[in-house]
């Protein structure tokens, strides 16, 4: 039978047999991080600029520099007269893998539209930001956009509703909202 | 049994346990915070006081009310009593400990001579193993009580491992106490005063460099820390504390802490010369270049305070880095390492010590 493991063979010299010497390497490397992060910390402390003493991002006040092809917010486009395009047909409810989003149809006020979404929620929580919805809306009234959405902030009001998701309210295309918000990470 | 000793010893009781205790205190926000910046993280930094935050220092009492606030469960079918006396056991022989640590040099007051000792007796260093022994109680007792496998496990391993590196600990020690001559450890402090050829501190790690390398490994694994956490061992069995909640989990873990405070300042004392300052005097420092600095003899006494605080820093600062970065050992390793060569090595640190006092002393 053929061997399906492939044995690892080590050769330990004699200064990994000894045990101390591998030791005092270990502890010289997290000595040397402490020492070099903690220079930067006070040095940073001091307001004197140097490099960032730890990879850490301190989330809800500090994000992460996102990058352009980032989709990762829900959005509800409007037609020019302020309407909203959905009309409630259920194709993104339907494909949705996690079950996030909920519609409420109704009786649309404009005699020219049959339906539309009395309730619109997505939540946050549980989608997986795969983009099917967009993919599936046959009406661009969905879209995913580069805004980070606050999935971890304090409050976690994450189920979104009708007017959170069409509070982007407009018809723009993503560029132009990047260039407003330069958040790319080649900017930095 | 005059007013003026009464006195001293109270504010020696109360100065020592507020020290202590701040110090373990300050030990939980150390942990972290060093680890933190170790792997290149912040840190706990987020519990704050109407806003302020200095760096993560209020966290500790955060703990604090989350441990008092939180449920305390005693589990059935276990021994409730001694469930309930278990940390107290950990906890209260470690305490002791601290009444024959000196805090510092003697003062003199108003013509008396005030050791900074709570108990000034000869044996110190046997109260110390004797009470180090008890110790090890708490973890059993506690471990069996809960009825819980994995705390009965941990409960097995802590006798094992702290009865074997006691012996370890106590041999590692007995070169130096052949070498002082004296037990007593303020009397063990007053020998490594003074210097060889004039300038090397008469300090024992200079003696007793083997003595001092066998200690460390072993005062770690009495303390029940990386890498010798079998005890604890949190990703494999949760440790003999799996059953404790709130407060009583958190006396344990206060325990460890209090520990490592008493393994440091036992080191710098036996080893590191306790408050002793290379080239400084009772008039100040006396230079082997051959120039003077005359200092008061308060300043003198504060510096010796000071030098012996940063000693048991510095320590408490390497034990940390051990923690954070060793991993654990298996538990046959503990067991050969500690009985193969860590004993071996400690009895012919003996036998050379033995030797070298005949024939020098």
């Amino acid at each position: 039978m053929e061997k399906r493991v492939r044995e690892l063979k080590v050769d330990y010299g004699p200064a990994e047999n000894i045990y101390w010497v591998e030791v005092l390497k270990g502890l010289w490397i997290t000595n040397r991080h402490f020492m070099v992060n903690m220079w930067r910390h006070i040095l940073h402390a001091l307001r004197i600029k140097a490099e960032k003493g730890a990879v850490t991002f301190q989330y809800p006040e500090e994000h992460r520099p996102i990058h352009h092809r980032w989709r990762g917010r829900h959005r509800l486009t409007v037609k020019q007269n302020g309407a909203m395009r959905c009309t409630a047909c259920m194709m993104c409810e339907t494909i949705c893998p996690d079950e996030c989003i909920h519609i409420v149809p109704g009786e649309s006020p404009d005699p020219n539209v049959e339906k539309f979404p009395e309730e619109f929620y997505v939540d946050a929580l549980r989608c997986c930001f795969c983009g099917l919805c967009a993919e599936a809306c046959p009406l661009d009234a969905i879209r995913l956009d580069v805004i980070e959405p606050e999935i971890c902030g304090f409050t976690r009001d994450i189920i979104f509703n009708k007017e959170f998701l069409m509070g982007l309210n407009n018809d723009r295309p993503w560029e132009e909202w990047y260039i407003e918000n330069k958040t790319d990470s080649k900017e930095k | 049994m005059d007013t003026f000793f009464l006195i001293e010893s109270v504010v020696k009781i109360f100065t020592m346990i507020a020290a202590v205790m701040g110090l373990a205190t300050i030990l939980t926000w150390v942990e972290r915070k060093q680890s933190a910046v170790m792997q290149d993280r912040i840190g706990a930094n987020r519990a704050d006081i109407f806003g302020i935050r200095i760096i993560g220092l209020f966290q500790p009492f955060a703990d604090a009310i989350k441990m008092i606030t939180k449920e305390d469960y005693i589990p059935p079918f276990g021994n409730k009593v001694l469930h309930m006396i278990a940390p107290a056991i950990a906890y209260i022989p470690v305490m002791l400990l601290f009444a024959v640590i000196p805090m510092g040099p003697p003062l003199e007051i108003g013509g008396r001579i005030v050791n900074t000792q709570i108990a000034n007796i000869d044996i110190g260093l046997l109260f110390i193993f004797a009470f180090g022994g008890i110790a090890v109680y708490g973890a059993v007792i506690g471990g069996w009580a809960s009825n819980n496998k994995y705390a009965l496990i941990a409960a097995i391993r802590t006798s094992a491992q702290m009865i074997s590196y006691e012996v370890c600990l106590g041999l590692s020690l007995i070169g130096a106490i052949m070498i002082y001559g004296t037990v007593d450890l303020s009397q063990m402090i007053a020998e490594q005063s003074g210097h060889w050829f004039g300038w090397i501190p008469r300090w024992g790690i200079f003696i007793q460099p083997l003595g001092a390398l066998l200690f460390i490994p072993a005062a770690i694994a009495e303390n029940k820390r990386i890498p010798f956490d079998l005890p604890e061992a949190e990703s494999e069995i949760i440790g003999y504390y799996t059953e404790y909640s709130g407060l009583k989990g958190g006396l344990f873990m206060m325990t460890e802490f209090i520990e490592m405070v008493l393994i440091s300042a036992l080191f710098s004392v036996i080893f590191l010369g306790g408050w002793n300052v290379p080239w400084l005097e009772y008039n100040g420092f006396n230079f082997p270049w051959g120039g003077t600095w005359t200092l008061n003899i308060w300043v003198v006494k504060g510096m010796q305070f000071g030098a012996y605080f940063l000693k048991v820093a510095v320590l408490i600062y390497f034990f940390t880095l051990v923690r954070w970065t060793l991993p654990r050992f298996r538990y046959d390793q503990v067991m050969r390492l500690g009985w193969r060569y860590l004993f071996p090595l400690a009895l012919i640190n003996l036998l050379i010590t033995g030797i070298a006092v005949v024939l020098f002393a």
